[in-house]
C-alpha cells in the first residue's frame, strides 16, 4: 500500500469513529439536552411540585383566560398526547396566541397547576404572509411543530 | 486537482476569479438585501422582523459551510499533501467565524421580538456558539507557528475533529426540544412562503460568491506573504 493510500484509510478510519462518537454521545443527552419538558415528558418525568422547570408545548385552542386584574392569565399547553395548565402573571409576548408555541420558566403547584414565572414565545417554521393567511391572528397553523410530533 | 499544486497555475486562475466573485456577490447579496427589506410582504406572526432572515439564513449556512470546507481542505492535506489544501483551510478561518458571529448576531436580534429573549441555552443556540469558539481556536491554532505560510497538521486535525460539531447543529433541532424552530427547507421541501423563499436563494447565492471571493483574496495575501518571507531568507543567505 502506498502511503498515500495508507494515510487515505487511517483518516477515514478517524473520521467514521469520530461522526460515530459524536453521535453517540449526543444520543446519550438525549433527555438531559432537552431544552423544555412537554407535558407528557413532564408526566413521565414525575416532577416533584416546587422543582424549578421549563415546560414547553402549545398554546391550545380557545384556552386562554384572563383574570379581571388584567395581567393575570391562565391557559392550557399541550402536546400531542397530553396537556398541562399554567397560570402566569405579568406581560405576554407578542407572540404568545393560541395555537402557537410556547416555553414556560417555573414549578408545579401541589394542585397540579403549573405556576410559570416567564413565558417566551416559540416561533414555528412556516413563513407566511399575513394576507396569504386566511386565518386570524391567534390561530396559527402547525405541522411539524411540538404537536405533530 | 493536483493541476493546481503548482501555486502559479492556481494564482492565474485566481486573479480574474477573485473581482468576478466580488463583484457578483455583492450585487445580488445587496440586491437580496434590498429585495428583502422594501418588496417582502409582512409576516402573519412576527410583521417586519422577519426581514433579519435575509442576512441571518446565509450567514448560518456559511458559519457551518466554511467549516466543512476547512475539515475538507484539512482533510486533503493530510491524505494527499496537497501544498495548497493548508493555505486555503487557513483563508477560510476568518471569514467562517465573522459569518459565524453574524449568524450569532442577528439571531439575537430577531429573538428578542420574536420570542421575548436575546439569548437561550438550547441545543441549537449553544451549538453554533460551539462553532463560534471553535474557529476562535482553529485561528489561535493555524497562526500558532512563527514561521510565515506554515500549515501545521495539528490545526489540520483540529479542523478535522471540529467537524463533528456541524451534524450535531443541524440535528440539534430535532433531537431535542429547543425554542429555536425546527428546519424550514428540508430535502422535502420548503415551509417557506415564496415570496420569502425568492430573495433568500438569492441572498444566499450573494453571500456564498463574496465568501468565496473573500477566501481566494486570503489565499493569494497568504501565497504572497510566502513568497516575501522566501525571497528575504535568500537575501539574508546571501
Amino acid at each position: 500500500m502506498k502511503p498515500k493510500h495508507q494515510r487515505l484509510v487511517l483518516a477515514v478510519i478517524a473520521f467514521v469513529a469520530l461522526i460515530g462518537a459524536g453521535f453517540i454521545a449526543a444520543a446519550a443527552l438525549k433527555e438531559e439536552a432537552s431544552y423544555f419538558y412537554t407535558p407528557t415528558t413532564m408526566a413521565n418525568a414525575k416532577i416533584e411540585p416546587g422543582k424549578a422547570i421549563r415546560l414547553g408545548g402549545m398554546v391550545q385552542k380557545g384556552s386562554i383566560k384572563r383574570d379581571a386584574d388584567g395581567v393575570s392569565i391562565t391557559f392550557v399547553v399541550q402536546d400531542r398526547d397530553a396537556t398541562q395548565t399554567v397560570a402566569y402573571r405579568g406581560i405576554t409576548p407578542d407572540l404568545f396566541v393560541e395555537g402557537s408555541g410556547v416555553v414556560a420558566d417555573g414549578r408545579l403547584r401541589p394542585d397540579g397547576v403549573f405556576v410559570a414565572d416567564s413565558l417566551l414565545a416559540k416561533h414555528d417554521e412556516n413563513y407566511v404572509p399575513k394576507e396569504l393567511a386566511d386565518i386570524d391572528m391567534n390561530t396559527a397553523e402547525h405541522t411539524k411543530d411540538t404537536l405533530s410530533k | 486537482m493536483h493541476r493546481f499544486a503548482n501555486p502559479a497555475r492556481f494564482l492565474r486562475l485566481a486573479k480574474p476569479l477573485t473581482p468576478a466573485l466580488f463583484w457578483t456577490g455583492l450585487l445580488l447579496a445587496i440586491g437580496a438585501c434590498l429585495w428583502g427589506l422594501f418588496a417582502v410582504p409582512t409576516e402573519r406572526l412576527m410583521g417586519d422582523t422577519v426581514k433579519i432572515m435575509f442576512v441571518h439564513v446565509p450567514a448560518a449556512w456559511l458559519g457551518m459551510g466554511g467549516w466543512m470546507g476547512i475539515a475538507i481542505a484539512s482533510l486533503v492535506q493530510l491524505i494527499w499533501r496537497h501544498p495548497l489544501a493548508g493555505v486555503a483551510a487557513r483563508a477560510i478561518a476568518v471569514p467562517g467565524a465573522t459569518f459565524a458571529a453574524i449568524c450569532l448576531l442577528t439571531g439575537s436580534i430577531w429573538g428578542r421580538p420574536t420570542w421575548g429573549t436575546w439569548w437561550v441555552w438550547d441545543g441549537r443556540l449553544t451549538s453554533m456558539l460551539v462553532l463560534f469558539f471553535l474557529y476562535l481556536g482553529y485561528i489561535a491554532l493555524a497562526n500558532a507557528s512563527s514561521e510565515k505560510g506554515d500549515t501545521s497538521r495539528v490545526a489540520a486535525v483540529f479542523g478535522i475533529i471540529g467537524a463533528v460539531n456541524i451534524p450535531i447543529i443541524n440535528r440539534s433541532v430535532i433531537w431535542w426540544e429547543s425554542q429555536h424552530q425546527k428546519a424550514s427547507i428540508t430535502l422535502g421541501g420548503s415551509s417557506i412562503d415564496g415570496a420569502y423563499l425568492a430573495p433568500l436563494f438569492v441572498a444566499v447565492a450573494g453571500f456564498s460568491l463574496l465568501f468565496g471571493a473573500l477566501v481566494l483574496m486570503r489565499m493569494r495575501a497568504a501565497l504572497a506573504e510566502m513568497r516575501i518571507d522566501a525571497r528575504m531568507r535568500r537575501m539574508a543567505d546571501d
